[in-house]
């Protein structure tokens, strides 16, 4: 029951827009949870209310509780350094440090949490490279800088750096939307190995992904939850309208 | 066609200007050789390092005038450049949103402040404060090395360095400031997702990020230290010697030419002090293309391997 996670009430802002209304859901530990929704529907924005990242935004604010294995990462005595170091997140967008080595990149979590031997790093770099499939496209190149990857490499070198801190939760936002097929099956494989220690959570545009890596299944529309079971239930018989007709492509 | 050939012209109107550019350095550098030319001839190479500068007997060595340049711009940037990074992450990263502003403003604004008010402060307040209070201290604690030794003047290698290094703070803040302004917020989240503390965030991904065009603001923190006439001259001291003690009087290249070059009544003398403009030039020169590389190799570095 560690990383269970308990959202209720939550209510997010950015300045005076509303982009979450009252959502409450419950995740589960050691399942793969996927979010779907359109675009603009919040979805970013949920899963940054978690990890306390939505809060770094000008003039955002929330409302509402987040419990993480039964503690509120919002109440007052919380420290939000701790709690994301406890969870790891993969961003839309690859932003690997540019100043820094594939090597350094892997491990600048590690250094920030006061691990400093050569061999430990070395240990968990490699571990981490190989977790995420890059392993074999960069072992002789560790040196190189980070950015000097494709697009594809970049984002699987920011999971790597995700994972290589060893959180309870894992938070990915969009990972495959800039990889390859192969890449992404890749990922996916990865997923399913994750998910014996870690929690996911994971926002696709992609439904045949959401279907093939995700236990759960949360969708989101104008920030709101609109419905959240088994992915296998949402997939095949929705309870609402409006999530079989996202799911069938008959929304806009 | 027309549009051809008004892009033809504009092509060829831009070459022109850029290579008249390029001709007027050339100019520039063939017409202080060929005025320092009597002194190139006369003392050859012992310009370069020698110290006898008297212009009676005229003998003339440069070396205190390269040292004092090179010497009071150096200290300068070392005391500007943690200051510098200082305010600049202060204002981009740290300050309350209504203070950002105003404050980058008041920045700005001393860049702007001409170089001779800053020269009379140096004589009217700088140099007494360090004569009477920031010398004798130094003295007493770190007089045991030779950098803080000597007479307590007050004007001297110090205080040239000190007034430079404040007027080149605005520059190298400024910049910084807004090569910080540019890094993307995609990486300050990234350290931030990783449990990266305030400080570690600015370290890790700021910095790091931005480091080729910070030193693109030393760079140009540097050329106007180098360059600087006369703020330094009016609180340097003016003494032709090399002196290991911060609080001896020095001069720069700058400060003499701008000293004595009415005084120049023989051609070699005047051809001495050409010579030494000649240098100042190669000194920029040189300071710049280095800088130049480095950024380039950094920023080489970081697009690809
Ligand atoms: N920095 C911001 N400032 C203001 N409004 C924002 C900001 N970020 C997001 N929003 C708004 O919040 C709403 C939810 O955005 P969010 O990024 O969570 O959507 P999303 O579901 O992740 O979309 P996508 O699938 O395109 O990534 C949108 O309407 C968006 O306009
Ligand atoms: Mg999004």
């Amino acid at each position: 029951m560690e990383a269970e996670i308990k959202v209720s009430n939550l209510y997010a802002y950015f300045g005076s827009i509303c982009a979450l209304r009252g959502i409450n859901i419950s995740i589960k530990e050691k399942v793969v949870t996927a979010v779907i929704g359109p675009s603009g529907c919040g979805k970013s924005t949920f899963i940054r209310c978690i990890n306390r990242l939505h809060e770094v935004v000008p003039e955002a604010k929330l409302s509402g509780e987040v419990l993480l294995g039964g503690k509120d990462i919002y109440s007052a005595d919380a420290d939000p350094i701790l709690i994301r170091r406890k969870i790891g997140m993969v961003f839309q967008r690859p932003n690997p440090f540019p100043a820094l080595s594939i090597y350094d990149n892997v491990a600048a979590g590690l250094k920030l949490n006061g691990i400093k031997r050569k061999n430990d790093l070395d240990g968990i770099v490699e571990r981490s490279l190989k977790m995420s499939a890059l392993w074999g496209e960069v072992k002789d190149k560790l040196n190189a800088s980070g950015v000097s990857l494709s697009g594809g490499q970049q984002q699987r070198l920011c999971i790597a750096r995700a994972l290589a801190v060893a959180p309870e939760v894992i938070l990915f936002d969009e990972p495959c939307s800039a990889l390859d097929p192969i890449s992404t099956g890749k990922i996916e494989e990865l997923l399913f190995q994750l998910k014996k220690n870690y929690t996911i959570i994971i926002v696709t545009h992609n439904m045949q992904q959401a279907a093939r890596v995700s236990d759960y299944t949360a969708f989101f529309l104008l920030g709101e939850l609109v419905e959240f079971d088994k992915t296998q239930d949402i997939f095949t018989k929705p309870k609402d309208n409006r999530t079989e007709d996202y799911i069938t492509g008959r929304f806009g | 066609m027309k549009i051809k050939s008004a892009d033809l012209w504009f092509k060829k109107a831009a070459a022109i200007l850029a290579l008249s550019a390029a001709a007027l350095v050339i100019l520039l550098v063939c017409s202080m050789a060929y005025y320092a030319l009597p002194a190139i001839r006369k003392f050859g190479l012992h310009f370069l390092h020698t110290s006898t500068w008297d212009p009676v007997k005229e003998i003339f060595g440069a070396l205190p005038f390269i040292y004092g340049t090179v010497i009071s711009s150096a200290l300068a940037l070392l005391m500007a450049l943690p200051v510098s990074l200082g305010i600049a992450v202060y204002l981009a990263e740290l300050a309350p949103c209504c203070l950002r502003e105003p404050l980058s403003f008041l920045i700005e604004l001393l860049a702007a402040i001409p170089s001779v008010v800053y020269g009379l402060w140096g004589i009217f307040f700088l140099a007494p404060f360090l004569r009477e209070t920031v010398q004798p201290f130094l003295f007493r604690y770190f007089g045991f090395l030779p950098l803080f030794q000597g007479e307590f003047y007050g004007v001297g290698m110090l205080s040239a360095a000190i007034i430079l290094s404040i007027m080149i703070i605005p520059t190298i803040s400024s910049i910084s400031r807004e090569v910080f302004l540019t890094v993307p917020s995609a990486q300050r989240e990234a350290a931030l997702a990783l449990g990266a503390t305030r400080w570690e965030t600015i370290r890790l991904a700021v910095l790091g990020y931005a480091r080729s065009g910070v030193l693109g603001a030393v760079i140009l923190g540097l050329g106007r230290a180098l360059g600087e006439t006369m703020a330094v001259t009016m609180v340097i001291g003016n003494r032709p010697e090399i002196s290991g003690s911060l609080f001896a009087p020095a001069y720069t290249m700058a400060s003499v030419i701008a000293n004595e070059f009415s005084e120049a009544t023989t051609d070699l003398y005047l051809s001495a002090l050409i010579e030494i403009g000649f240098i100042l030039f190669f000194v920029t020169l040189i300071i710049n293309i280095a800088a130049r590389a480095l950024i380039w190799r950094v920023s080489a570095k970081i697009k690809a391997k």
